[in-house]
């Protein structure tokens, strides 16, 4: 199982050196091989498992129970201003 | 060789909940940023979403009013990305096994027919926040107001074969989510936005490489959007290029799209089952109570509409807009049964524009479809002609005085007394010898001119049949 390490770093935003893309390639190929015997187990006419609890999905009422608590859900922010996230800027 | 255009639709709708898919947020729009959240929305740690039971009905509700297949067992699924305006590093969607599979939409053809565009499926997500960086510098902004409200993902088969067949559907499509109430729709506040994706081929051939145009938000642009790929396209090809598959974005200002190959690395979603949310499951006893309760349709609306009321297929298609107006309009034709055309004119052209002038909607109407009827009666008696009729309905729309109230307080009788208009015209001839004798001359069109006075001088009261008809005779001397 060959495994771009970069490219998965990339996409979960982790910072990785070469050496550390190096030793991690070969410890992430393990795993997958591990659970790829899965792959070998004879699936035919087994209902696939949507969740490991058998039950039925609870539902929300559509009535609004939160209030605005913006200053305390925003004191853990680096920066905020205008009541907005500042963030680096990103653009398409 | 001539070249054929495929295009398949992917359109992003806001469920019209109270509150988010997944927590007890508002969604009410403009409100202060980041003032709508909660940390299920901001994606706080060990929080845990719950399914709004509403955003499952009107799901539901879509795909049966396009007869679509209704999995009473469907799943959820996360779609990996980073981006700031999504907290969770993931959306919550449906991916493997959505709510809604199949079903269909009819679009109107040219040749008075109808074509038949198939959706592959509809499945319930949520939307992400905003992001602002107009006039800022190294930073964005990051509202997430919006974060969490739940959207309904309609996706069509690759059916339609021009800009003009995308629109037809898309417009359908509208029309369709705001008469079952399961959407406002409102585009610029993008409650409804189409990502299009579009190929050419020549007829007969495999599917030829397609490029997908995303988030737009105005009828008029997805049309230069889609016009605009489709010539791209040809002209790669045609000088011996190949089209490449990426998102491109429209920009409505150039008129152009442009290539967006960095959204295009980061795609890869690595899906995999929400482990947050169990099975969806809806009985068949729901599904069955939900189709109880679904309104007559626009397309039957419309039907009904011309053949029981006789309206052209314009005014039928006016009223039959929205649920609100095709109940307004019924309200009307029961108050006022003489004559449903009436009707239909008179909400159609005259309160409907008095209403937009306004800035008001039909719920807001200061006239009721009783009051209107009301005013209706009297032109239909001929108690009034029609020019005071509008200007009773001004006064109506400023005031709760009913028709017959103002036309007593301002003296609007129409005067349909074969006298009465004889004397105002003979007065009106007096006043005007050089006009009689060019009318007498052969000046055929000076009898607009006499009607406009006799009119005038009745102060708009004279019965307009009877004024023409009694100018004929007394003009001739």
């Amino acid at each position: 199982m060959d495994i771009d390490v970069k490219k998965v770093a990339m996409l979960s935003r982790i910072r990785l050196t070469d050496d550390e893309a190096a030793e991690l390639g070969p410890q992430l190929a393990n795993i997958i091989g591990y659970v790829e015997q899965l792959s070998k187990v004879d699936t035919d006419g087994i209902e696939p498992t949507a969740h490991p609890h058998d039950a039925a999905m609870p539902l929300r009422a559509n009535i609004v129970t939160n209030g605005n608590r913006r200053d305390d859900l925003q004191a853990s922010s680096p920066k905020i201003e205008s009541g907005l996230y500042v963030v680096p800027k990103v653009i398409e | 060789m001539s070249w054929e255009t495929v295009i398949g639709l992917e359109v992003h709708c806001q469920v019209n909940t109270d509150t988010k898919a997944f927590c007890g947020c508002s969604t009410v729009f403009g409100a202060e940023p980041n003032t709508q959240t909660c940390p299920v929305c901001l994606g706080m740690p060990g929080q845990l979403p719950v399914l709004n039971t509403v955003a499952v009905d009107k799901t539901i509700l879509t795909g049966l009013a396009i007869n679509a297949h209704i999995n009473l067992e469907s799943k959820f699924d996360r779609k990996n990305y980073f981006y700031p305006d999504l907290p969770k590093g993931y959306q919550i969607t449906q991916f493997t096994v959505p709510i809604v599979e199949g079903g269909y939409i009819d679009i109107p053809t040219k040749d008075g027919g109808e074509k038949r565009l198939g959706v592959t499926r509809i499945h319930m997500e949520e939307d992400a926040g905003k992001s602002m960086h107009e006039g800022l510098d190294a930073v964005s902004h990051i509202d997430l107001n919006r974060s969490g409200v739940p959207l309904m993902e309609i996706v069509s088969e690759p059916d339609m074969r021009s800009a003009d067949e995308a629109i037809a559907y898309l417009k359908q499509l509208h029309q369709l989510i705001r008469f079952l109430g399961v959407s406002g729709g409102d585009m610029e506040k993008g409650q409804f936005r189409c990502d299009a994706n579009v190929s050419v081929r020549r007829p007969g051939e495999p599917f030829g490489t397609r490029t997908e145009m995303k988030n737009m938000n105005s009828f008029r642009f997805i049309k230069q959007a889609i016009e605009f790929e489709v010539v791209r396209q040809i002209e790669i090809i045609e000088d011996g290029g190949e089209v490449i598959q990426e998102s491109r974005l429209w920009d409505s200002v150039k008129s152009e799209s442009r290539s967006m190959r960095s959204k295009e690395e980061a795609h890869d979603y690595r899906y995999f089952p929400e482990p947050d949310l169990p099975p969806l499951r809806v009985s068949q006893q729901e599904v069955d109570a939900i189709k109880a309760g679904m309104p007559e349709l626009p397309g039957e609306l419309r039907k009904r509409f011309e053949t029981e009321y006789g309206l052209s297929s314009y005014d039928a298609d006016v009223l039959s807009q929205t649920r609100e107006i095709s109940v307004w309009y019924e309200s009307l034709v029961a108050a006022h049964p003489a004559d449903p055309k009436r009707c239909a004119n008179w909400l159609a052209n005259e309160l409907l524009g008095r209403l937009k002038e306004a800035g008001k909607d039909l719920a807001d109407s200061p006239v009721s479809a009783k009051r209107l009827a009301g005013l209706l009666d009297r032109v239909g008696d001929n108690t009034i002609n029609g020019k005071s009729a509008k200007d009773i309905l001004d006064d109506m729309m400023e005031s709760d005085d009913d028709a017959d109230a103002i036309i007593e307080a301002k003296g609007l009788k129409q005067v349909s007394d074969t006298g009465a208009i004889d004397t105002i015209i003979l007065e009106v001839m007096a006043a005007n010898p050089d006009q009689v004798a060019g009318y007498r001359g052969g000046k055929d069109k000076l009898m607009g001119f006499f009607v406009g006075q006799v009119m005038k001088a009745s102060r708009g009261k004279a019965n307009p049949g009877m004024v023409n008809q009694r100018l004929a005779e007394l003009l001739k001397g």
